[in-house]
Order: C-alpha cells, then structure tokens, then sequence
C-alpha cells in the first residue's frame, strides 16, 4: 500500500514537469514580440530590450527554460509589472485565500452530492428523486456567475444576512467567525454545479451496482437491506464516485474565477483575470503553475483513496 | 510417406508482455503458446483440446494470423504465410479462415448480413456485384439460411442462426483451411447440434480442413480424426482421436477425460488436490501438471518431458515421462 | 438439416417490439421534460435565426435619454441598459452570437477529440499511450484555468474564447470515445473485418465508428450546454467578446456594474443563459435516455430486496407433502415490461426432501433459473413478480411471511451458490469479511469467535491455510477457490437447503468435478437438500437423485435421474438428451432440434412444443397439456409419449 502511494507521488513528478513546459511554452507562443506584449504598447524601446534581456528572451528556447526553471527551483518567479512585487509573494498570498473558498465548496459539494445521489438512487422514482433530478439539473445548467449575482442581491442587499463581498469585514473585521459569514455565499454558489455532478454520478453508480450479481449474493445472504446499501452498494459506488471528485476539484479550483470576481474575493482567480486585462504575464505563468500544481496533487489524493478502497486496483 | 501437411507449425511460441519499461525494469511475461509443433493434413479435422487459459485460443489466432508467434514458424501449404501476415494478412485470409467462439459479438451490430458476407467478396477475392450477387446465395444456401435474412441486422437473429453466419463469412474467401474456436460453446445444447452437423456437411462438400478447438471433451471427439491436448501453453498428447481418446497416456489427459461428466455417469472421479493452474508468471520448471499428477517424480519437477512417440503406436505422443500404459 | 432453415424462417421474424429499431425521435417525444426542453430551444433558435428579420430596434445604438429604463416600458419590452440600448434586441442577437459560438465550439471539440480517442483505442500501445499521455498533460489543468491561460496568450476576444473553450473541451471527448472505441476494438468483429481483408483504415471508419457515434452524440449533448455556459463565462469577465459586439455573458457583465441600482441590466441576460442552457441539458438528458442501451434494458433500475408478490388469489390451504422440506406448489413467476408480460415460469410445482438433490434442466430461456430464485424472492422486481402459487418451507407459505421473514430465512434455513464465481462475491470486501457478515446475519457471535467459524468453513470446503485465505480478496483467488467460498458462504448457516444456480458452468471440467464431488459429499453429511439448476444432463447424472425437465416455463417431465436418463418418455427430454455428444461415443449420430424455443410472452395454446415435436398430432394444439401421472414417481406432459417400450428398444 505504502509502496503504490510512494509509486504514486514519483509518478506526479513527470506530470509536474510538463506543466512547467505547457506553462512555459504557452507564455512562449505569445505572438510577436513577448517583452511589448509584457510591457504594453507605449513602452519604449530601451524598457523592452531591458526587459527581454532580464528575461534572458534572447536566447534559445530550451536555454531560456532552462533558467526559468531553476530560477523556479528558488522561488524566483519574476517579478509583477502591475503590482512592482515578486509574483510568487503575491501568488502565495491569493493562493491561499481560493484555498479556504474552494476547499469549503469541495467539501460542501462531495457531501451534499453524494447524500443527494444516494437518496435519489433508494428511493429510486419517488417524488423525492424526481425532485433532486429536477434540482441538479438546474444546478448544472445555471451560471455560477449569475447565480452569485441573485444571491448578492437576495441575501446580501435585501435581507442583509450576509456580506455582499470581501473576505473579511473592512472595520473591525477578523477572525474565523467573520470569515465563515463572509464564506458562506461564494462557497455555496461554487459548490453549487459540482454538487449536481457529483449526485447525479452517485445516483448512476448506486442504481448500477444494486443489479450486480454480488448485491443478489448479500441479499441471499439474509443481510439487512440497509446493510446492503450503504455497505455493500456505497463503497462500490464509492470507487467510481471517488476520481469524479478528484476532477471536480479542478471545476471548483477553476470556478473561482467567477466566484471570486462576483463577491470580490481575494484569491487567485480575481488576480488571475486582472492580471490577464492588464497582460502582466508572468503573474499569469505563476497563478496557473500554482494552481494546476495544486490540481494535480488533488488528483493523486483522489487517486490514492480510491486505492485504499479498491484491492482490485494495487 | 503420406503426401505434405496442409498446414505444420513449428516450436511456435507467443509471449505477452516482457519486455523492457521506460525505465529498464522488466515486465512480467507470460508464455500463451510455448513449443507447440503440430501438422494439420488436407481434409482432416484436428482438435484441440484444454481449459482455458491453456493456450488454444492464443494458438488459432496465431494460425489465422491475427497475432503474431513470437518465436518458430507457421507453414501453409509449403508457403511461410503467417510472417507475411504481418505486412498483408489479405493473402492468409483467401486460404485459412476463422470462426469465433461469440456469434453475435463476432457480427457488428451496425452492419447488414449482406455488408457483413460482401466484405471478403470484395477485399479478398475482388468479385464484381454480379458475381457477388450469385456468392451470396450460394452462401446462404450453404448453411441453410433463408436469402431474405441477408438484409436483416445480427441482433435479429438467434445464437444459432448468428452462428451459422459467421460459417458463411469464413466459407465466403473459398479457405482451404478453417480454424473453429469453440465455435458451439456460446451455444444452447439443442442448436449446438445444428452447427456441428452443418459443420460436418461443409466439410466434405467443400473439401475443407479444420481446426478444431474447444473444451468440450464429447463435441471434440465426436468431431475430430486426431486431437491435440493442451496444458498450460503446451501440448502435453497428440494423436488419432480414437487412440487418445481409447487409451489417453498423459495424466492430465487422464484426469481431464474422468472428469467429464456424461449423462448415465454417476460419479465423477475427482482428485483430490487443491491445486489448479501454476501461476503464468512463476512457472515450473519443469512439467507443469506436476502439482496435480499423482504418478509425478522429482525427474518429472526438475525438466521439461519431451512429447516422445509412445510405444507402440507411431502417430500418438505424449509429453510425460511417466505415462499410463495402453490398454 | 434442410428442414432446419424452413423451420426457423417463421422464428426468426423480428419481433417488432423488443427487437426491432423504434423511432428514436418518437421516444425522445415521449419523454415530456426533453420535449419541453425541445420546445424552449427550438423558440430560441428561432428567435435568433430570424434577429434580422424581426422588428426590433438596432441592439447597438445608443441613447442616453432612455438610459435604464424598467422593463415593460413603453417601446422598450425589457427595458434599456445603462447606454440606452434596448435589450429585448441585445438579448436576441446576444443569443445568436452564444449559440453560434457555443455550438462552434462543440463541433470542433468533438471532431478533434473524437478522431484523436478514436485512433487512440484503436491503435492501442504506444500510440494509444502517446496520444493519451498528451491528453492527460492537458487535463492536469484545471479546466477553465487553461481557457484563461490560452485567453491570456491570444489576447482576448470572442473568437480566441471560443478557440479556448474549444481546446479544453477537447480531452473530454478524446477520453469518452477512446474508451468506448478500445473496448470495440477488442471484439470479435472487428478481427472478423481484419480477417474479411479490411485495411486499419477501413476497419476505425466503418465498423467502428458507427458504433462511437451513438456516445459521441451524447457527449456532444451533454457538453453544449455546458460550453455556451462557458463562454458567456469568459465574456462576464470581459475575455470574450469585446463591445460593441455582445453575447449574452458580455451582457451579463456589464450588468454586474449597476448590480444595485438596475438589477435587471443584469438578471434578464442570466435568465436567458440559465434557460437556454437547461433545454439543451433536458434534451441532452433526453438523447442520452434514448441512446443509452443500459437505460433501455432496464438496466438502471434499482431492484427491490424481495420479488414482488402480487397472486391475483389468495392460495388456498396447502398441507405440505410429506417428508418435504420444501414444496412449492402452482408457481408462475412473470416480468412486466411496459405493457408486454414474459410468462418465464407458467405454473410449477416441485419438491424436495431431506438431503435430496433434484435437478432442473433446461436451455436458456426455459425459465429454469427464474422459478428457482422465486423461491426466497430473489428475482429483480421491477420487472419481475410472482403471480400465483404458494411455496411452503416446512409448512410455512413463503410468499406471504414478511419481508424479515424472509430475510431471517435466507442464508439460514434456504442459502445460494449462484454460477460465476467472481461476479457473486463482492471485489471491495475480503473473503473473511464476506463470510463473518453471512455468520453474523444469523447467529449473535462476536468477531473472533465469527473469525473461527469462518476459518472452519473454508476448512470444510477444503481450502488449504484456511486462515490466511481469510485475508485475500475475491481476485486473488482462482475460479474454483471462489466457488468453494461460494458454497462456504452458503453453508454459513447450516441451511437445510441449497439452491444451486449452475454453480459449475463457469468452471473448467476439472475443476466442476472437484466442485460437483464436494456438493455431493457435503449435502450427505450434513443431509442438506439441494436445488441443482444446469443445462447440462452429464452433470445431472453426477450428483441429482431427481430430475425436472423444464421446456418454456414448465416441467415437461420429472422422475428419477436413472429412469429419464434410460427411457425418456417425453420428446423433449428424449431430443435433449440425443442432441449432445457423449464421451466415448464419438460415432453417434446428433439428433439437432428444429427451430426455436417459443417466445414466453407470445405462447402456443397446446403443448408448448408441439411446433418442434416430430410426434405432434391435431390433438396436441387444441389447448393447454396437463402434467399427469406416468409410473411411479414419474410425471410427464404430454399426451403421446414415448413409451417405455419403444424407449428401450
């Protein structure tokens, strides 16, 4: 077990690899030439040949990653036009606050689905089913985006429940309870389509491993048909559910980046789209390394948890 | 000396797996088919015969070319065919065809019969649509099919007559050669009958020559001139079906012909070891049947038996060292 | 043989009804949600194809006079936008543009992911690798991050947003239809197609992708939705389309600016995304229900724990025949589907006593496997029920205890061994585990003590180092070994009878005769009766004191195992039993059956084989053939025997 999750983590490393070069060699596809790209179209000339030469752009393509990359290797991720401080220091600071947002709605959402899911697949034709079936479906068809817009304009302006934006109050804000009431909203709108996801997967997986011959044995067993369910049909269902939830983790990762413009939260996503507008490209190259590097962890977590359920697979 | 064998394979051998990975470790491999040479004379049938993972099947996709062996030759007629089968399998498929074991997963579902049999009248023999057209009744014919069903879809039709479709796409090439892979065991008892006495009337209707190859120790006896056992990628005994099936010499074949279970039998002598097959990955030395046999020696652990002539009888062999007498 | 093409040339009439291709556009009608969906997005589609046509004001001209006005102002039927532009005009042509846009990107994801799956499950190894390790290195990413990323490099727009959407879109299809097309690439008819002379080419363009096609339509109606949401996505960030041009999520984000002051600048285009977007899904739901095999057979539905009883009588009073331990009596198990019904068991009795073993045999179809199951309420409803009969376990109707009843029963006093070893035992649970719940279901043991007496029951079955197979999972075990865990499983409770679902079928001779010879010793020394279901009279003859022959739902004929095996009396009992080889007779002739079993839900009205019977008269037809008395112990159906006589000569 040990060994496969060791095999597991050496695997990831190749992965992490290429995302450095598909990260480096989009900012390398830049049409034209990448330091006027950088610095905009009134920069003077003596800025642009400064900056490609700090950025070492004459120089061969495999000699300029090269140097990316061990600068990488020492935390040296350029440093941000726009913002005058080292990308990785604005990087981490952001990265930390889509963590707690999408980390909350990856919680809510594997929860809710997988309950939803279950519900749905027992009680399978039932007024209840057809009620969650109706509700994911809108889950899944309604824009984030939108959906956080109504909810501001519901319980933030109208009802006053909650905060309409930021992490934290501006006068006399802190602490985790202010947190959690400034969470709330953005964490339920991105929690909302990878919820819809996850249960209507669930429910899918429920109903097609309670026609397997081995639930027949459980039955014929004399086993209790609860036990049936929820031990012997869920953790089946379970293993398929799993690596959903890993991918999920990177529609929420990416969702942020609605949510965080919507309700002004300080992460990355919102960095990421300022960045983009104002083409501070190396801020670009740094959020999506971090975040993808992030993706790709999630997913080996995914990976290794759905191995400690299934024998079948070590 | 009889005139030269229709098809003689050579020490054929197909290993899966092995190699080398990206990082130099070694893959597991598995030997399928390991020294099996055997000659298939014109207009005979030869059957095989084993359990499964024995390696038969591995063997008839090799025959067919549809795989190919990993080492020693497969020889058609006097031509190496099988290697070339690699570069164009289009000159094996005029003269050696293939029947499969799953009727219906062997027909595609999205294809008419009619698209299904033109298939090899096109791509193999280039008949124009009138000659086709005069093909495809002779076909029907052949197997006792009504001409309308060619424009049905497979899933209309039962296992048997599915069955009898696939015998229609292997006769369409005119094959001197037809390899059957458990072409009845997918099959209901009372159709199964069908097909086998179908089988039967094609065969000297057409002259054909067959390989026969199933698990069902009563249909491969009742079918076959000589039969061939495999155990674990060999051939452990060959010979005239009435001598191997009369007096087997091997254990294994021994073994397999007292479990056989016939109606009128009352018990079913069983043996009492707990083993199965070696592990594909790990296996013995020397005879792998030596876990099961009762007659095993240390001789028997430590190499590989020989398939030697028995005494006595000049076309059956066996590969034991200790073999059961004839009776 | 030549009567068996005339023979089976009526059998083999499509059945229109469960066999033939029903209008797929005529079900997805049926399906009122997805015709919902249909109408709402074809009113769209619509609405946008006709924007030239239709009155509406210039979406783009401003004026600032008219600047936020409400909707259902005069002129302006949803109002105006902070620039005065009319949006009833802006949200019909910021339509046109989504839909072009989202269903642009569609095609495109699903040309090139389909082509690149395709050949990927195809080719299989290095190029299957190749390409698939390519995939992956994009779907490490998370998905609208690489949007962002490509927007980034492209500078933003609504082309290079559609392009972008496009990319990230592209691993999903390339993941679906390599998986579908390598597992048709495995089958046998695409070796056929090789072996028919077909080119590589050939074979990926016309055997197989027409048998993707079906998912690459449903993945395409799945993704559509989600891709229009997408790029309206990446215009509300103002990465998509640049003004004057608008979609609706350009609009949507000019919107968001006067959130609190002119909400509708912004929930009107919401409301048209989030409505085109749920018609596309119900459609998309819709298409996949209809083109998805497993929701057609049923194959989603969640069976109840116990078969549905449903007599249209109650039973009358049965006293249970003597040294019976279970005598059922009358039984007739059928499945619903829709309006058909299937009669799989029309009506049987049997009994079993004491350390007995009775066979039933049959072909497939017979109904064999159905009426056994019945018994503890075993077969799947829906679509099965029980329609009539009694089945009584030591005098006790087990059709109308409760369902704990029934459950208290199972594995305890009536237990199972079904046919394919592996797919009976649960992949995620240890042997151990497996057995200790079946001991635990019945007896108040703790978990050492349960460990113990699964250890000796692996030793009964004869497993060697019973106690460290305890800890192997099923996979790790070969066929035979799952068997005997099977049978340990089902002697977990000391049952007084076993149901035996063709235990051996899936084993390899060898290996059936150490499993028949273990039932065999097991049922004598523990007096167990036993239920042996098989097609195959060998294997009847092995281990069955009794035999019940059963042709399309009933016994046609039941006695002991020597009597029917020496002189059969009824035709399809003697035809059986001369249709197959047997050892050590090679030079028998094979008397073959003619034509078809009958279809169960559509029945002759006499004897029920008659139309392949070489002995049927007039008489045989006219209407239903009752099982009668033919010897002692002996039964048959059928009104013209074979006579003991003619059987023995």
């Amino acid at each position: 077990m040990s060994a496969y999750i060791a095999k597991r983590l050496l695997a990831a490393i190749p992965v992490l690899f290429g995302l450095t070069i598909i990260v480096f060699l989009i900012m390398a596809m830049i049409p034209g030439d990448p330091a006027t790209a950088i610095l905009g179209s009134y920069a003077t000339p003596e800025n642009v040949e400064k900056l490609n030469r700090d950025l070492g752009l004459d120089k061969p393509l495999l000699q300029q990653y090269l140097i990316w990359i061990a600068n990488l290797f020492q935390g040296d991720l350029g440093r941000s036009y726009t913002l005058n401080r080292p990308v990785l220091d604005e990087v981490l600071e952001r990265f930390s606050a889509t963590l707690i947002l999408a980390g909350t709605a990856l919680v809510l959402c594997s929860i809710l689905g997988l309950i939803a899911g279950v519900i749905s697949a027992v009680r399978q034709f039932s007024w209840v089913d057809k009620t969650i079936t109706l509700v994911v479906l809108i889950g899944i068809s309604i824009p984030s985006f939108w959906l956080g817009l109504l909810l501001i304009l519901v319980f933030a302006v109208n009802l006053r429940w909650f905060p309409a934006s930021g992490m934290y109050a501006i006068y006399g804000g802190g602490g985790p309870l202010d947190l959690l009431h400034h969470l709330f909203l953005p964490a339920l709108t991105l929690a909302v389509v990878a919820t819809g996801v996850i249960a209507r997967l669930t429910r899918t997986a429920m109903l097609e491993v309670l026609r397997q011959d081995y639930i027949r044995t459980a039955r014929a067993k004399g086993v209790t048909e609860n036990r049936v369910i929820y031990r012997h049909a869920f953790k089946a269902a379970l293993v398929t559910v799993i690596p959903v939830i890993g991918i999920q983790a990177g529609f929420v990762l990416g969702g942020a980046v609605y949510i965080e413009t919507v309700f002004q939260w300080p992460g990355i996503g919102s960095m990421l789209v300022k960045a983009i507008s104002t083409r501070d490209l190396l801020l670009v190259q740094g959020g999506v390394l971090v975040v993808a590097s992030a993706y790709v962890l999630f997913n080996l977590a995914a990976d290794v948890l759905q191995t400690v359920l299934d024998p079948r697979l070590r | 000396m009889p005139e030269a064998p229709l098809l003689s394979i050579e020490q054929a051998e197909k290993v899966f797996g092995g190699g080398r990975t990206l990082f130099g470790r070694m893959r597991p491999a598995v030997h399928a088919v390991q020294d099996v040479s055997l000659e298939v004379r014109r207009g005979e049938t030869l059957g095989v015969v084993g359990e499964s993972g024995c390696g038969k099947s591995t063997l008839a996709r090799l025959i067919v070319g549809l795989d190919a062996p990993t080492g020693g030759r497969i020889v058609f007629d006097g031509r190496d065919l099988v290697a070339e089968a690699g570069k164009d399998l289009r000159r094996l498929s005029r003269d050696v065809q293939y029947v499969f074991q799953d009727p219906v997963a062997s027909l595609n579902p999205r294809k008419t019969i009619r698209t299904i049999l033109e298939a090899p009248l096109i791509h193999l023999l280039g008949l124009d649509r009138t000659a086709r057209e005069s093909r495809l009744s002779e076909l029907m014919d052949a197997v006792n099919l009504a001409p309308e069903f060619l424009d049905r879809y497979p899933h209309e039709f039962s296992g048997g007559q599915a069955q009898r479709i696939g015998i229609a796409r292997a006769l369409a090439a005119d094959p001197k050669l037809i390899v059957l892979d458990e072409p009845v065991s997918a099959l209901d008892v009372s159709v199964q009958a069908q097909v086998l006495n179908i089988l039967d009337g094609l065969k000297t209707r057409f002259g054909l020559t067959y390989v026969f190859i199933s698990h069902d120790l009563s249909v491969v006896e009742s079918v076959s001139d000589r039969v061939a056992v495999m155990y674990f990628g060999r051939i452990v005994e060959i010979g005239p079906a009435r001598a191997v099936f009369g007096s087997p010499r091997h254990p294994y074949t021994h073994l397999l012909l007292q479990s056989a279970p016939a109606p009128g039998r009352r018990s079913l002598v069983s043996e009492d070891a707990e083993t199965e097959l070696p592990d594909p990955y790990n296996p013995p030395p020397g005879c792998a049947f030596y876990a099961r046999c009762p007659r095993g020696t240390d001789m028997c652990n430590a190499r590989q038996p020989p398939l030697d002539e028995v005494a006595g009888e000049t076309a059956h062999r066996a590969a034991c060292f200790h073999p059961h007498e004839g009776r | 043989m030549a009567e068996a093409s005339t023979a089976t040339a009526p059998a083999a009439r499509p059945r229109k009804r469960s066999s033939g291709r029903p209008d797929n556009l005529g079900l997805l009608l049926n399906n009122r949600l997805a015709t919902a969906g249909l109408a709402i997005f074809a009113l769209i589609v619509l609405t946008a194809l006709l924007a030239p046509l239709l009155p509406l004001p210039d979406p783009d001209v401003t004026a600032p006079a008219d600047r936020l006005l409400r909707p259902l102002s005069e002129g302006h039927l949803l109002g105006t936008d902070a620039l005065g532009r009319d949006i009833l005009s802006r949200l019909v042509w910021g339509s046109r543009v989504s839909l072009a846009v989202g269903i642009s990107a569609t095609l495109i994801a699903a040309f090139f992911g389909s082509l690149i799956g395709l050949v990927a499950g195809y080719a299989g190894g290095r190029v299957d690798t190749l390409l698939m390790r390519g995939i992956d290195m994009v779907m490490a990413f998370p998905y609208i991050l690489l949007a962002l990323a490509i927007v980034a490099v492209l500078g933003p727009g609504l082309l290079n947003a559609l392009y972008a959407i496009a990319v990230v879109n592209i691993p999903f299809f390339a993941r679906n239809i390599r998986g579908i097309a390598l597992g048709l690439s495995r089958r046998e008819f695409v070796d056929a197609a090789r072996l028919s002379g077909k080119s590589h080419a050939q074979i990926l363009f016309i055997e197989v992708l027409p048998n993707v096609l079906p998912v690459i339509i449903i993945t395409m109606s799945t993704t559509v939705g989600w891709m229009i949401l997408e790029t309206a996505g990446l215009s509300f960030l103002g990465l998509g389309a640049q003004p004057p041009q608008a979609d609706l999520g350009s609009m949507l984000g000019d919107g968001r600016k006067i959130l609190f002051t002119a909400p509708h600048v912004s929930i009107i285009p919401g409301l048209m995304i989030f409505a085109l977007v749920m018609s596309i899904n119900l459609i998309g739901d819709g298409v996949r229900d209809v083109l998805d095999p497993r929701l057609k057979s049923g194959a989603l539905t969640r069976p109840v724990a116990r078969t549905a009883v449903m007599r249209d009588h109650a039973p009358g009073k049965f006293l249970p025949s003597p040294g019976a331990v279970l005598d059922v009596r009358g039984l007739r198990t059928e499945f619903h589907f829709g309006r058909e019904i299937f009669h799989a068991v029309g009506g049987v009795d049997m009994r079993l006593g004491q350390g007995e073993c009775l066979g039933i045999v049959g072909e497939s179809g017979s109904g064999k496997s159905v009426a056994a199951m019945s018994i503890m309420g075993l077969v799947p409803t829906p679509p099965g029920r029980i329609t009539q009969g009694v089945a009584l376990l030591d005098g006790e109707d087990l059709f109308s205890v409760s369902d704990e009843r029934v459950r208290q029963l199972r594995g305890s006093a009536v237990s199972h061994v079904f046919q394919d070893p592996l797919s009976t035992l649960h992949p995620l649970f240890t042997i151990g585990d497996q057995l200790i719940e079946a001991i635990q279901a019945h007896q108040p043991l703790g978990k050492a003590r349960a460990t113990e007496k699964a250890a000796e029951l692996l030793k009964l079955v004869r497993i060697p180092n019973p106690a460290e197979r305890l800890k192997a999972y099923p996979h790790e075990l070969s066929g035979g070994m799952r068997q005997r865990v099977c049978i340990a499983m089902a002697l977990a409770g000391d049952a007084r009878i076993i149901i035996a679902d063709e235990p051996t079928t899936a084993l390899d001779v060898t290996v059936q005769a150490q499993v028949l010879s273990l039932l065999d010793a097991l049922r004598r020394e523990n007096n167990t009766g036993i239920l042996f279901i098989t097609h195959d009279f060998g294997v009847v003859s092995a281990i069955c004191d009794r035999v019940a022959v059963m042709y399309a739902g009933q016994f046609v004929e039941t006695g002991t195992t020597a009597e029917i095996l020496s002189s059969p009396a009824h035709p399809y009992t003697a035809k059986l039993i001369d249709c197959v080889p047997v050892l050590g007779q090679p030079e028998r002739r094979l008397d073959a059956i003619e034509g078809r079993p009958p279809v169960v839900n559509d029945l002759p009205v006499g004897c029920r084989f008659a139309p392949r019977c070489p002995r049927a008269r007039e008489d045989c037809r006219t209407g239903p053939i009752p099982l009668t008395r033919f010897g002692a112990g002996r039964e048959v159906r059928c009104i013209h025997p074979l006579t003991r006589e003619a059987a023995d000569a």
